[in-house]
C-alpha cells in the first residue's frame, strides 16, 4: 500500500490527467445514460474532436519550449481556404492540393518562427498577429463566402474508415486485429522497460501493480476498438491521430531534438551554453506547428465539407487548454504528448458529453474554463506543496 | 573622547549552516569616510544589509547605535528614515523613468497621491547641482552613463537628508574619470558633513580618501586602521584581509605538465551593451598539457567575461585577438564551435547557466555530448544510462537514482553534475568557473581530487576562483586580473597570499610601483 501511495504522489501530474479523465466519463456516461459510450457516439467523439487532438499535439512542443502559438485557429480557416480554393474553384487535383495547403502551414511556420526566434519578438504577440492576419485573409481568399463542396475524395480525410477488408458481417474484423496487435506491442514495451529497470537497479514497480495496470490499459483499448468495431471500424482521424501520437512521442523521447526541446524549454540559457542551438529549435518548432495545423485545417474542412470564414475560431484555445490540462507548464520544459491528447480527449468528452445532454454552448464554454482553471490550480497547488 | 556617529556592536548574523558575521564590532565617527575592506565574502555586505535592515532586527545578535541611541530597524524604510542610506553595487534605479522620478522614487514629491511635478523637478535640480550632474532633471535614466547613474542615486540619497552614506563597490563599474569624479564627490560631501561608509577593492583610493579602515576576514573584524596615520601601508592592509593560516585542504598531487595545448593571444573585448566600455585589455594567457593554472581577480576584474568570451564568444562585443590549440590557429565563434574544438567552460552559475533543473540527473550529463549517445539522432538510452552511471560513480554523485531531477539536489551534488556534463563532452581545456562556490567542505575536496585528476590525464585546466586558498593550493601557476589586464603572472613556488592580492588591487609588484 505504501508503494502505491508513493507511486501515487511522485507521478500525481499524470495520475491525475487520467483520474480527471476517468471522473469526468464516468459522470457523463452516468449523466447520458450511457449513450456516451454508444459505438456510434464513440465515432462521433473522434470525428469531432480529431482535430483538437492534432493541434493538441503541434501546441504541446511549442508550449515545451516556453512559447504559445495564438495563431492556429486562424491557420486552420486559411489552409481550408486554400484547398477550397485550390480543388473548388481551380480544379486542382486532391493530393497536390493538400500537399500544396501543407506547405502553406509550413511557410506561415517559416514566417511566425522567423520573428520569435531570430527577431527576438515574443511569440504572444507575434502569433496574435498571425490570428488577426490569416483570419483576414480567409476572409479576403473566401470573399467573406463558404465555398463548397469538396470532390468526394477529399472527404475521405475526415469521414472514411480504415478498408474492412474481411467483410465480416455486422463487424469489422481489422479493427479487432490492429487493437490485438497493438496490445501486444504494450505488452512487449512493459515487460522490456521493467526488465531494464531492474538490469539498472532502478525502482521496479511491485509486478501487481504492473500488471493491474496493463490489465486495465488492455481492456479499455481493446473495449473501445470492439465498440468501433460494432459501427464502422476505425476512423481515418482516429488513424492519423494515433500515427501522430507514436511520432512525435518517439521524436520527444528518443531523438536528439527531443531533447533539445525539452532542455530550450528548461532552461535557455544553460542549453545556449551547452552547445544547443536553441534559436533554431524554436524556429523548426514553429514550422512543425504550422504543418500540424495545416493538416488540422485539411481535416476541418473536409469535415465540414466546406471552406468557411468562421471555420476553427478559437480552437486555438481548446487545443492550449488541452496541453495545460495534459500537465504541461507555461514556463516551459515540462509536458508529453500523451499528456496532451489526455488534456484533449477531456476537453473532447466535455464537448461531446456536454452536447448530449443539451447544454448550450454558452455554459459548455463556461464550463470548459472552470475545468481548465481548477486543472492547472490543482497542479499548481501539489506543486507548491511538494516545494516545501 | 571620540563622537562616534555610529557604533555596531557584538554582530553576529548565522545563515543555515554558516556564520556569516562573528562578534564584529564597527566604529565611524561623525563626518568621516570609513572605509570597509575585506576579500570576497568577509562579511562586508552582510554587515552592510544588516545596519540598513535588509537584515531586519532580531535576526542577528548584537546591537546598534547611531547617534547615540540604540536602534531596532524593522525595514529599510525605518533606516532610511533616521538616516542611514545605502547604495549598492547593482543600482537599483528604474531604467525608464526620468532622473527626477527616480530621485523621488518612493518619496514623491505630492498632495494626495496626486504628483507635484513642479516640485519633483525644481527639487531635483537643485540636488543634481549638489552632486556636479549637468544633466536635465527630465532625462530617462537609460540614456545616462554608469558613472552618471550612480551620481543619481547620491543625490537620491541626499533627497532623503542622508546623514550616512553607505556604497558598496561604487568604483567597481566605473572607469577612471568617472570613478575620480565620485571620490571628489564624496570629498565634497564630507566637507558638508555627510559621513559616509566605503566598500572598495581598491586599495589606492581607499588609502587616499578614507579616515580610517576596518578590515574583515572570515566574518570576523581583525582591526580598524587609521588611514592617514603613519603605519597605514598598502602592505599592512593586505596582511590583515588576508593573514590566515593555509590550512591542507587540497589533496597532494605531482604534476607532470607538458607542452602548451591552448594559447589565448592579443585579447580585447567590449562591453555587450556599453560599447565604449572595455572589458578585457590585451589577455595574453597560456596553458599547457597536464597543467591547472589558477585566475585570480577581485569582483569585476574580468576573469568570467574571458573565461565566457573565449567559450564561443558567449560574452563581450568587438571581441578581438585569437585562440590556439596545439599550436594552430582555431575558431570558436559559437559554443558548438568551441565544444568541437575540446573546450569546455563550467559556469560560476550552476543554476542558470549549468543546469536544466527541471530534468533528470543522466539527461543533465549528456545534453553537451548527446552525439556520443546515439545514432543517426536517435538515442540509445541504454548507452546513456550506462555512461552517465560510470560518472556518477565516478564522481560519487550521492543520489538514489539517475532518474532524480537535478533541482532535489544539493549544491555539491550538482556542481558534481554539471562537471561531470562537461567532462562526458571529453574536452581538451576545461575552463572551471567559481567550482567550489556555496558547496561543503567534503564534497570542495572530492573536487579539488577530480580536478587533479582531470590534470593527470592530461587536459589544460584553467580555475577561476575568488578563494585565494584555493587558488593557491590547486594552481601551478597563477594569473592575476585587475581591471580587464592580466597584471601578473606567479608560479606555483613564489605566489602566496600578499603578491596575489597586491596584484589583484592593482598596487603591483613592490617593484612595480607604476604598473598602471
Amino acid at each position: 500500500m505504501k508503494t502505491l501511495i508513493n507511486l501515487f504522489s511522485n507521478n500525481i501530474r499524470q495520475y491525475g490527467m487520467i483520474i480527471a479523465l476517468v471522473f469526468i466519463t464516468a459522470l457523463f456516461f452516468i449523466l447520458t445514460d450511457g449513450i456516451l459510450f454508444k459505438p456510434l457516439n464513440l465515432t462521433n467523439l473522434i470525428l469531432q474532436n480529431g482535430f483538437i487532438l492534432v493541434l493538441a499535439i503541434g501546441m504541446v512542443l511549442v508550449i515545451i519550449t516556453g512559447n504559445i502559438d495564438l495563431s492556429v485557429g486562424s491557420v486552420v480557416a486559411f489552409v481550408g481556404a486554400i484547398a477550397g480554393v485550390l480543388m473548388i474553384n481551380n480544379n486542382v487535383p486532391v493530393v497536390l492540393a493538400i500537399v500544396l495547403s501543407i506547405l502553406v502551414g509550413a511557410l506561415i511556420g517559416v514566417w511566425q518562427g522567423f520573428w520569435i526566434a531570430y527577431i527576438g519578438i515574443p511569440s504572444f504577440i507575434v502569433t496574435l498577429a498571425g490570428m488577426l492576419i490569416f483570419r483576414g485573409l480567409t476572409l479576403y481568399l473566401l470573399d467573406g463566402q463558404s465555398l463548397a463542396p469538396f470532390p468526394e475524395s477529399f472527404r475521405i480525410l475526415s469521414g472514411g474508415f480504415l478498408p474492412d477488408v474481411f467483410g465480416a458481417d455486422g463487424l469489422h474484423i481489422l479493427t479487432l486485429i490492429l487493437a490485438g496487435v497493438f496490445s501486444l506491442v504494450l505488452i512487449y514495451m512493459e515487460y522490456r522497460s521493467r526488465k531494464k529497470q531492474a538490469a539498472y537497479s532502478f525502482d521496479v514497480l511491485p509486478l501487481w501493480i504492473s500488471v493491474t495496470k496493463m490489465v486495465l490499459l488492455l481492456f479499455v483499448i481493446n473495449w473501445f476498438a470492439y465498440q468501433l468495431a460494432l459501427n464502422k471500424g476505425i476512423p481515418m482521424v482516429l488513424g492519423i491521430v494515433f500515427v501522430l501520437i507514436l511520432i512525435y512521442t518517439f521524436i520527444m523521447n528518443n531523438t536528439v531534438m527531443g531533447r533539445h526541446i525539452y532542455a530550450t524549454g528548461g532552461n535557455k540559457k544553460a542549453a545556449d551554453l551547452s552547445g544547443i542551438k536553441t534559436k533554431r529549435v524554436v524556429f523548426w518548432v514553429f514550422v512543425n506547428n504550422g504543418v500540424i495545423a495545416a493538416l488540422a485545417g485539411l481535416m476541418f474542412a473536409s469535415r465540414l465539407d466546406s471552406a468557411t470564414p468562421a471555420a476553427g475560431n478559437m480552437l486555438e484555445l481548446d487545443a492550449i487548454a488541452a496541453v495545460f490540462i495534459g500537465g504541461a507548464s507555461m514556463a516551459g520544459g515540462v509536458g508529453t504528448v500523451i499528456g496532451a491528447i489526455i488534456g484533449g480527449l477531456v476537453m473532447g468528452v466535455m464537448n461531446n458529453g456536454m452536447s448530449l445532454i443539451g447544454i448550450g454552448i454558452d455554459w459548455q464554454q463556461a464550463i470548459k474554463g472552470m475545468v481548465l482553471l481548477l486543472a492547472v490550480g490543482f497542479d499548481v497547488y501539489n506543486k507548491n506543496k511538494s516545494g516545501n | 573622547m571620540s563622537d562616534y556617529i555610529l557604533e555596531m556592536r557584538s554582530i553576529t548574523k548565522t545563515f543555515p549552516g554558516v556564520k556569516a558575521l562573528d562578534d564584529v564590532n564597527l566604529k565611524v565617527n561623525r563626518g568621516e569616510i570609513h572605509a570597509l575592506m575585506g576579500e570576497n565574502g568577509a562579511g562586508k555586505s552582510t554587515l552592510m544589509k544588516v545596519l540598513s535592515a535588509v537584515y531586519p532586527s532580531g535576526s542577528y545578535e548584537g546591537s546598534i547605535y547611531f547617534e547615540g541611541e540604540e536602534c531596532h530597524f524593522k525595514d529599510i524604510k525605518q533606516s532610511e528614515n533616521s538616516g542611514i542610506v545605502i547604495i549598492h553595487q547593482e543600482l537599483a534605479l528604474s531604467p525608464f523613468l526620468s532622473i527626477a522620478e527616480n530621485i523621488f522614487l518612493g518619496n514623491e514629491r505630492q498632495s494626495n497621491k496626486i504628483m507635484k511635478w513642479q516640485a519633483t523637478f525644481s527639487e531635483s535640480k537643485k540636488l543634481l547641482e549638489q552632486v556636479g550632474l549637468k544633466d536635465s532633471p527630465e532625462t530617462i535614466v537609460k540614456d545616462i552613463g554608469v558613472g552618471k547613474q550612480q551620481l543619481v542615486e547620491i543625490a537620491k540619497a541626499l533627497s532623503k537628508n542622508v546623514k550616512l552614506l553607505i556604497l558598496d563597490e561604487p568604483t567597481a563599474a566605473l572607469n577612471e574619470t568617472d570613478s575620480a569624479n565620485l571620490l571628489k564627490l564624496l570629498d565634497e560631501l564630507r566637507k558638508q558633513g555627510i559621513t559616509s561608509i566605503l566598500i572598495s577593492h581598491k586599495l589606492n583610493e581607499v588609502v587616499s580618501i578614507s579616515d580610517s579602515i576596518t578590515v574583515l576576514r572570515d566574518g570576523k573584524t581583525i582591526e580598524t586602521i587609521d588611514a592617514q596615520g603613519e603605519d597605514a601601508s598598502e602592505d599592512r592592509i593586505i596582511k590583515a584581509m588576508v593573514g590566515r593560516d593555509m590550512t591542507s585542504r587540497f589533496p597532494v598531487r605531482v604534476p607532470n605538465i607538458g607542452e602548451t595545448v591552448f594559447e589565448v593571444k592579443d585579447w580585447n573585448v567590449y562591453h555587450p551593451q556599453q560599447r565604449d566600455r572595455k572589458m578585457l585589455d590585451n589577455v595574453n594567457i597560456h596553458i599547457r598539457r597536464g597543467e591547472i593554472v589558477g585566475l585570480a581577480g577581485l569582483m569585476g576584474a574580468g576573469r568570467t567575461e574571458l573565461a565566457m568570451s573565449i567559450f564561443g564568444k558567449t560574452y563581450g562585443k568587438q571581441i578581438t585577438g585569437t585562440l590556439h590549440k596545439n599550436g594552430k590557429l582555431i575558431k570558436a565563434d559559437t559554443v558548438s564551435d568551441a565544444i568541437a574544438q575540446g573546450l569546455a567552460y563550467v559556469s560560476e552559475d550552476r543554476k542558470t547557466y549549468g543546469l536544466n533543473l527541471i530534468d533528470d540527473i543522466k539527461r543533465n550529463i549528456t545534453l553537451s555530448n548527446l552525439k556520443r549517445v546515439s545514432k543517426n539522432s536517435i538515442i540509445d538510452e541504454n548507452k546513456e544510462i550506462t555512461e552517465a552511471q560510470f560518472l556518477r560513480e565516478k564522481l560519487n554523485i550521492k543520489t538514489p537514482s539517475l532518474t532524480q531531477l537535478a533541482g532535489n539536489l544539493s549544491g555539491g551534488n550538482q556542481q558534481k553534475i554539471v562537471l561531470s556534463k562537461w567532462i562526458f563532452t571529453e574536452p581538451d581545456i576545461l575552463i572551471l568557473d567559481e567550482p567550489t562556490r556555496g558547496i561543503d567542505v567534503g564534497a570542495k575536496f572530492e573536487i579539488y581530487s577530480q580536478i587533479n585528476e582531470l590534470a593527470a590525464e592530461g587536459l589544460a585546466v584553467l580555475v577561476i576562483s575568488s578563494e585565494l586558498p584555493e587558488i593557491l593550493g590547486l594552481s601551478d601557476r597563477i594569473y592575476v586580473m585587475n581591471e580587464g589586464r592580466i597584471s601578473g603572472e606567479l608560479e606555483r613556488g613564489i605566489a602566496n597570499q600578499e603578491n596575489v592580492m597586491r596584484y589583484m588591487t592593482g598596487s603591483g609588484g613592490a617593484s612595480n610601483e607604476n604598473i598602471n
